[in-house]
């Protein structure tokens, strides 16, 4: 069964050279014919099956799109073509913490950031103790969100998404967040989520995570898919795409350096 | 229809975060204040006294000829300023959910309907101060006074209507707001809180003369006023006229202000 199908999406946006952000900037601009957008197309003809219980791995280049099309899957975007179906509860991990409002304490927060991800304050008071367990966070508990280092933000906002048991786990680099302990901790946890049918899709710029823990990979370049398959087999050509640019930048310091002359 | 029942489902599905959200403007909003709470008794009753002594004595603004003339002001100021706080919160609510709702999928009406709702709590309990003051100055108690919920409740759901079609307006353009501020100084004149709109007289506009009285039945705030004074302070219930008008505007406000709002918020993530 497919958890998430995205089918032929396509994601435009109108790079508006200036902003118009006021009344008078935008007339004057539609009256001198000015009003151009740039058209920049983030993903062009987007597909993508992950089955059940699949770990699947998004990788590709700054800009490729990856960010874009988590936020499509988890709905922040709507797309300009193209239709997304996720079947059953989402946990959108784009980034740890979205929502958290910095002053008010970690144990205010877990609760107004619990009930953003749509659980019930009740739910949230009997996992209350697992939470900060898991963030380690116990001695902190009533100190404002703003003096606690970003890493400390991180925790928390890991441990609350992944205390539910969602169908399907978005992840967008958050698991280079914290100390080597706490990712480890983190990689358990996911694990522990899949073997309970949890489907995870996640991003990550470390190749030697997504090969170790992914069971299927796609490949984004440039908005489109570049390849999608077995996670050994996407990153070993991944790779290779590293080392063809290595060894272009080799050629490229071997050549002698052009002097320009007036 | 279907519309409404896609609202009440989400409605009712993210009314924790509802609860949440108020709750920490509230934390928010008294934190680190002595009085805390009490703020919001005594900060419109000091501002009742200041307005009762300049209305009365430096500017006699008719204000002599008014039954209980500080009740009648405290109404007219604590219903205003329900409407401008919960307007002008509501507007700028789309900008200050940004980095929420960049990263989280969350209806988005959410955040207006939390402002206003915001300000609703924050207009109850000023109504402490109104019984404070009504108590002061011996204001009889009339059962009528059950029947100021219906204004009240009308006077809510107009604010949301226009605050919903704000912060649409504002995403695509920020003068909405300095606008809205301008708006709102002018309209306060013309929403009889500190006057009785019968004993004004007439003025001209391009020769043409106008009743003060005539022209400020276009106020929609002038009947969630005066009804909501009807009822309270008069205890002579609400006419007709004010029962549908109340009834009418907010209905009208709320239809166009979610039309709106349903229009353009897929577009908002792009441009906050």
């Amino acid at each position: 069964m497919n958890m998430i199908e995205v089918n032929n999406v396509s994601m435009r946006f109108n790079m508006a050279k200036e902003k118009h952000e006021s009344l008078k900037e935008y007339f004057l601009a539609a009256v001198q014919g000015k009003l151009q957008f740039e058209e920049f197309y983030a993903l062009r003809d987007v597909s993508l099956k992950v089955e059940k219980g699949e770990f699947h791995g998004l990788i590709g280049l700054n800009g490729s799109g990856k960010s874009t099309l988590l936020k499509i899957i988890s709905g922040v975007f709507k797309p300009t073509a193209g239709s997304v179906t996720v079947h059953g509860s989402i946990a959108p991990l784009i980034e740890l913490g979205a929502g958290f409002d910095m002053d008010l304490t970690a144990r205010e927060n877990i609760f107004l950031n619990g009930t953003v991800l749509g659980l019930t304050p009740q739910y949230i008071r009997e996992k209350f103790d697992e939470i900060v367990e898991f963030s380690e966070l116990r001695d902190f508990l009533d100190v404002p969100l703003k003096n606690y280092s970003s890493g400390m933000v991180a925790r928390i906002g890991f441990s609350i998404a992944t205390v539910t048991k969602p169908d399907v786990l978005i992840a967008d680099e958050i698991l280079s967040v914290g100390d080597f302990m706490f990712q480890e901790k983190c990689e358990e946890r996911m694990r522990q989520l899949m073997s309970g049918g949890t489907t995870v899709l996640l991003v990550s710029h470390s190749i030697g995570q997504v090969e170790r823990m992914c069971d299927r990979v796609t490949w984004l370049e440039k908005g489109r898919v570049r390849m999608s398959g077995g996670a050994r087999e996407v990153c070993d050509a991944y790779r290779a795409l590293d080392e063809q640019a290595a060894s272009a930048q080799r050629a490229a310091a071997k050549k002698p350096m052009e002097v320009k002359k007036d | 229809m279907q519309l409404l029942k896609a609202y009440a489902h989400d409605f009712w599905r993210y009314r924790y975060l509802l609860q949440n959200l108020i709750g920490r403007d509230f934390k928010l909003k008294y934190r680190r204040s002595v009085l805390g709470v009490a703020w919001s008794v005594l900060n419109p009753l000091l501002m009742n006294i200041v307005m009762v002594v300049v209305f009365s004595t430096i500017l006699d603004m008719r204000g002599s000829g008014i039954k209980n003339f500080p009740v009648y002001l405290l109404i007219g100021q604590l219903l205003f300023s329900f409407f401008t706080e919960g307007t002008s919160s509501a507007m700028g609510s789309m900008l200050g959910a940004a980095p929420l709702i960049k990263k989280v999928y969350i209806p988005k009406y959410i955040f207006p309907l939390e402002r206003v709702c915001f300000a609703m709590v924050n207009c109850l309990f000023s109504f402490i101060a109104l019984i404070l003051m009504m108590i002061l100055t011996g204001a009889e108690l009339h059962a009528t006074v059950f029947l100021a919920l219906y204004p009240l409740v009308t006077l809510f759901l107009f604010t949301l209507g226009v605050g919903l079609m704000l912060a649409a307006a504002t995403v695509f353009f920020r003068d909405v707001m300095h606008l809205w501020g301008v708006f709102t100084t002018a309209l306060m004149y013309f929403s009889a809180i500190f006057y009785d709109p019968l004993q004004m007289g007439s003025f001209t506009v391009g020769g043409t003369e106008l009743n003060v009285s005539q022209v400020i039945r276009f106020n929609p705030l002038y009947w969630y006023i005066t009804g909501f004074r009807a009822t309270v302070l008069d205890g002579t219930g609400l006419t007709w006229s004010m029962v549908w008008i109340c009834g009418l505007c907010a209905v009208l406000a709320l239809a166009l202000g979610l039309i709106v709002f349903r229009r353009q918020q897929d577009k908002f993530v792009l441009h906050i």
